[in-house]
């Protein structure tokens, strides 16, 4: 792993760039990983939500490395640093996930996951138990909702004119390209998916998601991904898996609804975990607990996850 | 062969009998390729016919580190259908699953699909598939794509979902019917749909010969 450097102006209070920085290859598909923390404390992967990228924890990782553990993550296929690939699809990323854990930590460890990051970790839990010894999911739990950041993935109910409508994106994705602007514009356009987080919040993200072109800045994630996809996937499926889910399981949701939630309704879906299993509501926030409100969230992560190494 | 582009994929189109007409599209199973020559049993299709190959299949490229669906091998067949204008779609087995997919998805366009027995016709089942991380071995073999025979082995066909694309096909197309049941193997999947109206279950020389007549229809 080499030693990140900042590329631009990045100031943000309690944003700390990762310590280390390299590429994990998962069969052909370079892989962007980044570390905080001591190389050799106990470590903890993280995953980041569809269409954020692994940056997004620049404030959250460095709370958590500073209790002792040595915090992983990457950023998923197709985002962020890591490279565009041929084709996505849930299983692909949950392929990755495994392949950059397996290259990057021995024996299991504790897991957390935002948003699909979330329900990418649920699935590889219960597919492969052993790899993680417990597991935080920020509003990445199933629910009957289908889930709006996963992209050319699942959808529970298909409405018939949204099958056109991704064949028509589909016949034109080999020439998209990002729009350009300056880091304003970025952010502005950003922050009508992301309405709760900060100006300067988002203008930071620019700064570490978003590459400077000949014609201005542009998000560096693949613009053939698409909010949404179609296919048979129904969330109903994830929701009866969870009675017997493997391993300690810490589920967070916030009070606020917004379009990128889950929508999960804690009052249904807390009869259908495991009896050992949390899931506790914070208030006054939405969909990004772990960014509106770091300090709390890092907290109740850190007292789930117990001193450094005995997880 | 005519070359396509399908997002970063390079998708093999080939030109089997080039004439006038409505175009007869043949799409592969599972792990297949295109045939070199028209098949002879579809051989009174009086129009073109032209055979994709699917992504990481036959000459179409191998995207790394697999991915696939589906829904992204309609897309494929998609771009072939824009490529063709109007198609009537044979598919043999995952070919078949995909054909009545892109029916539903582009009802104006596919004028009648036949779905035929073939490798990948039932798949990974109705509803969620035990929980599976796919890691296929990658040998010399490189094609078909290990990836595409662990991934589409597994894809899930609920018969509601199915549906959908049949229901759209039969209310938008103006045709009846607007499928062809040739296959024998039922799959619940296409059980479900072979109950539905708006399909017709047929020998493959009557689902030609019907298909071909709609061409004529719009012909004259």
């Amino acid at each position: 792993m080499s030693e990140s450097k900042p590329e631009f102006d990045l100031d943000y209070p309690g944003a700390r760039a990762p310590e280390r920085h390299g590429f994990v290859e998962s069969y052909g598909i370079r892989l962007a990983t980044y570390e905080w923390g001591a190389p050799d404390a106990p470590p903890v992967l993280l995953a980041h939500g569809g269409f954020d990228f692994a940056r997004t924890y620049d404030v959250f990782a460095p709370l958590l490395a500073d209790a002792g553990w040595r915090v992983i993550t990457w950023d998923h296929r197709g985002h962020g640093n890591s490279e565009h690939a041929e084709l996505y699809s849930w299983d692909a990323d949950c392929r990755d996930l495994v392949i950059v854990k397996e290259a990057l930590i021995d024996g299991p460890c504790p897991a957390i996951g935002h948003s699909k990051g979330g329900a990418l970790m649920v699935q590889v839990s219960q597919a492969l138990p052993y790899l993680f010894s417990r597991l935080v999911a920020i509003d990445g739990l199933p629910s009957g909702r289908p889930p709006p950041d996963v992209a050319e993935h699942e959808r529970t109910r298909q409405l018939e004119a949204e099958i056109s409508t991704w064949l028509d994106h589909r016949r034109r994705c080999a020439d998209l390209v990002r729009k350009p602007g300056t880091r304003e514009e970025l952010a502005r356009r950003r922050a009508r998916m992301n309405p709760r987080l900060s100006p300067e919040w988002l203008y930071y993200l620019t700064g570490v998601g978003a590459r400077r072109d000949s014609d201005g800045w542009r998000w560096k994630i693949d613009p053939s991904l698409r909010m949404g996809g179609i296919g048979p996937w129904r969330g109903q499926w994830g929701v009866d898996r969870l009675p017997g889910f493997p391993i300690p399981l810490y589920g967070l949701v916030g009070t606020e609804h917004e379009e990128m939630g889950w929508g999960v309704v804690p009052e249904e879906l807390r009869p259908c975990l495991p009896r050992d299993a949390r899931l506790e509501v914070v208030e006054g926030v939405g969909h990004f607990l772990h960014i509106e409100q770091p300090h709390e969230i890092a907290e109740r992560v850190l007292a789930f996850l117990g001193k450094p190494g005995f997880a | 062969m005519i070359e396509l582009m399908h997002g970063k994929i390079r998708l093999a189109l080939h030109e089997l009998r080039r004439g006038h007409g409505r175009t007869l599209l043949l799409l592969h199973g599972l792990g297949e390729r295109s045939p070199l020559d028209v098949p002879a049993e579809l051989a009174s299709w009086p129009g073109p016919v032209a055979a994709l190959d699917f992504t990481g299949h036959g000459q179409s490229d191998v995207p790394r580190s697999g991915g696939y669906t589906a829904e992204i091998l309609m897309a494929d067949a998609d771009a072939a259908l824009q490529h063709a204008g109007e198609a009537c779609l044979v598919g043999r087995g995952l070919g078949a699953y995909v054909a009545l997919l892109l029916a539903g998805g582009r009802p104006k366009q596919v004028r009648g699909a036949i779905l035929r027995d073939g490798p990948g016709l039932a798949a990974g089942g109705i509803g969620a598939v035990p929980g599976y991380v796919s890691r296929p071995q990658l040998g010399k073999q490189r094609i078909p794509d290990p990836f595409a025979l662990a991934e589409l082995t597994r894809d899930v066909r609920p018969p509601d979902y199915a549906a959908i694309y049949l229901h759209q096909a039969t209310h938008l197309s103006e045709l009846d019917p607007a499928l062809y049941i040739v296959a024998k193997e039922r799959p619940e999947w296409l059980a479900a749909v072979a109950q539905e109206s708006g399909t017709r279950v047929c020998d493959l020389e009557a689902a030609l010969e019907s298909c071909a007549a709609i061409q004529l229809r719009r012909v004259r």
